[in-house]
């Protein structure tokens, strides 16, 4: 197990470099990251290929429809299925170098149009819940750490225990608690303010778990530091030490989980879409899995995929940014 | 002590040096309650997975429409569901299902890893490339959605389930395998094993995989919990375990039509699962700790 590497220690005394943005090394990863998604659509034309499912069958509304040999024919047609592989994966992936995903098999309308329908909801969630998070990790350390054993152990505790909560549980618990039985929020609201609270909460919390383990260890280990010793010593109130000058320190290595955060946010905004029939691109997404209509699973797992890869190279880049120690080993790397 | 070939994993190459058990540290010993209750959370559900008929007599799939929907009483310590059958039983059962697909999805997961983390770490600059930027791309897709790609191209079902959790979850394990075949490969009990003639497959397999393993364990007990979570997420979707199979994520499905009116359908089966999680990842803590422990 490497251990996270400490970001608090040392403190060299010189002046830190200019902030500025290793444009090179930007450039590199963010044609890695093109690289990626296209060997990412790859995977998923050539899985498409290897399904056992026929897709004319999905078009016609799956094997329970009993369409007629005429009609699959037909649909073979239109949709090229009996077109060789390889014309239709250069199709593939020109197409969605202009931003076109294909048709839906389900709704017969371009995948894009279902995506760009859906994909707003989903945004709101997803900001809202990593804010909420971070909000209640920073509450949660600023709390418990360091104000003696119990205080800590209460809060690590707590943070564990909401770190391993599935959301599909946590959101019923939620809103059978809070929705059903006190009403203060309402069980589905499609996409009014007061119906995000609970699928957010449904998100945050197991979130707010983890980035509250990382931040409280790091904020221990930042208050016993040479340069929190030195606040205390130039007469700087406890209270500014923790949130001057630990939390900055604490903060840190949480800015490197948001990229992963962001990809928990994305696979839980699925559940919960589904638990309190938020529209969003989790549900129909689920829908398009149950009817193999790998179009649309096909385009929102690229394009979900794709916000991923994008959030995880602007963390790497802010990194850079906040903490120019990093510069050397990024360059590196 | 290269042989330490298996079964304790997690005692370290040089295992019961002199004062290894004094410098665990004070947090470990602090941790004994929970890591006690988390075992024998654990030994119970094992139990159940067993021999379920051991800690109850009645059927899961035994319909008794006069007793539907009933709440939590002594004779149904979980309550009954909309056909009558014990949601208690239906737990205790469900725990073979559940426990096997977590476990199925675990190996799968680590098979694949070690495959792909081994010929990285030994497979010379242009095989650990390729291995590099494929882990890479499987990296791009968030955990649930790769699984989700996956049943949506082979189709809803347990094997399906096994096999995309497992897969879903290879890539996190695969890049843990080559780094810790990489710290071994170079250590003076590998040469060792060379020097004395042993063929690359002897090496390998008794000398180099029981030592790269042992952080490993952590990481499977760890993901063990996980994989539960994320299989019975599927079900939880409907695309997993058909009802009425007695599965914890298929029965969260099916109680959902209820929620409003029945809370103990969900409730519970819910709790069966975090509990599993939060056990698993207690003792996995505490193999972590010993294992740093011991090797610091």
């Amino acid at each position: 197990m490497s251990e996270t590497p400490s970001i608090t220690h040392g403190g060299v005394l010189e002046r830190p470099p200019r902030r500025r943005l290793p444009w090179q090394t930007a450039l590199k990863r963010l044609l890695g990251a093109i690289a990626v998604m296209w060997a990412a659509a790859t995977i998923a034309f050539f899985l498409q290929e290897i399904s056992p499912g026929d897709p004319a069958l999905s078009v016609l509304g799956g094997s329970g429809a009993r369409p007629s040999q005429q009609q699959i024919d037909a649909v073979n047609e239109q949709y090229g299925f009996n077109r060789p592989v390889l014309d239709r994966y250069a199709e593939f992936v020109g197409d969605l170098a202009q931003g076109d995903l294909g048709v839906s098999y389900q709704y017969k309308q371009p995948v894009t149009d279902v995506i760009t329908e859906q994909v707003g909801p989903t945004m709101v969630l997803m900001t809202v819940s990593i804010l909420f998070a971070w909000i209640i990790a920073v509450a949660s350390t600023l709390i418990s750490a360091g104000h003696g054993r119990l205080r800590s152990s209460v809060g690590s505790g707590l943070e564990t225990f909401f770190a391993g909560l599935p959301q599909y549980w946590l959101g019923l618990v939620l809103l059978v608690v809070f929705a059903f039985e006190l009403g203060w929020f309402p069980v589905t609201g499609g996409t009014s303010l007061d119906a995000l609270i609970l699928p957010a909460l449904t998100l945050a919390l197991p979130l707010a778990g983890f980035i509250g383990q990382v931040t409280r260890d790091e904020f221990e280990r930042g208050l016993r530091q040479p340069f929190a010793l030195s606040a205390r010593a130039r007469g700087v109130s406890e209270k500014e030490v923790r949130w001057r000058h630990v939390l900055r320190h604490a903060l840190l290595p949480g800015i490197t989980l948001s990229g992963w955060a962001v990809g928990a946010t994305i696979s839980g905004a699925v559940i919960v879409e589904v638990i309190f029939a938020r529209p969003g691109l989790g549900r129909i997404l689920v829908d398009a899995v149950s009817a193999q209509d790998l179009p649309v699973v096909v385009g929102i797992t690229l394009l979900l995929a794709a916000v991923y890869v994008v959030v995880n190279l602007l963390v790497d880049l802010l990194y850079v940014i906040v903490d120019p120690r990093m510069r050397s080993s990024m360059a590196v790397a | 002590m290269a042989t330490t070939a298996d079964p304790t994993l997690i005692q370290g190459p040089f295992p019961g040096g002199a004062g290894a058990g004094s410098r665990i540290s004070s947090r470990v010993r602090a941790l004994r309650p929970a890591v006690i209750l988390a075992a024998l959370y654990l030994i119970v559900i094992a139990i159940a997975a067993i021999a379920p008929s051991l800690l109850t007599s009645r059927d899961p799939l035994e319909v008794n429409l006069g007793a539907s929907l009933q709440s939590p009483s002594i004779e149904f310590p979980f309550g009954t569901d909309q056909s009558g059958r014990s949601v208690y039983t239906r737990v205790v059962y469900g725990a073979r299902e559940s426990v096997l697909i977590g476990l199925g999805a675990t190996a799968v997961g680590l098979l694949i890893a070690t495959a792909l983390g081994v010929a990285a770490a030994l497979g010379g600059k242009v095989v650990d490339g390729g291995i590099n930027r494929l882990l890479e791309v499987l990296f791009s897709f968030p955990g649930l959605l790769l699984a989700l790609l996956l049943v949506a191209v082979f189709g809803s079902g347990a094997s399906t389930q096994i096999l995309a959790v497992g897969i879903a979850s290879a890539p996190g394990y695969a890049r843990m395998i080559r780094g810790q075949v990489l710290q071994v490969k170079n250590a003076d009990y590998v040469i060792a094993s060379r020097a004395l003639g042993h063929p690359p497959g002897r090496t390998l397999f008794r000398t180099i995989l029981p030592n790269a393993f042992r952080p490993l364990v952590v990481l499977a007990t760890l993901g063990v919990g996980q994989a539960i979570v994320w299989a019975s997420a599927l079900s939880f979707l409907g695309l997993g375990v058909a009802p009425p199979a007695p599965e914890w994520g298929a029965m969260l499905d099916a109680g959902r039509d209820y929620i409003q009116t029945a809370w103990w359908l969900d409730f519970f089966p819910g709790a069966a699962i975090v509990a599993f999680t939060l056990a698993a990842t207690c003792l996995g803590r505490y193999f972590q700790r010993r294992i740093e422990g011991e090797t610091d």
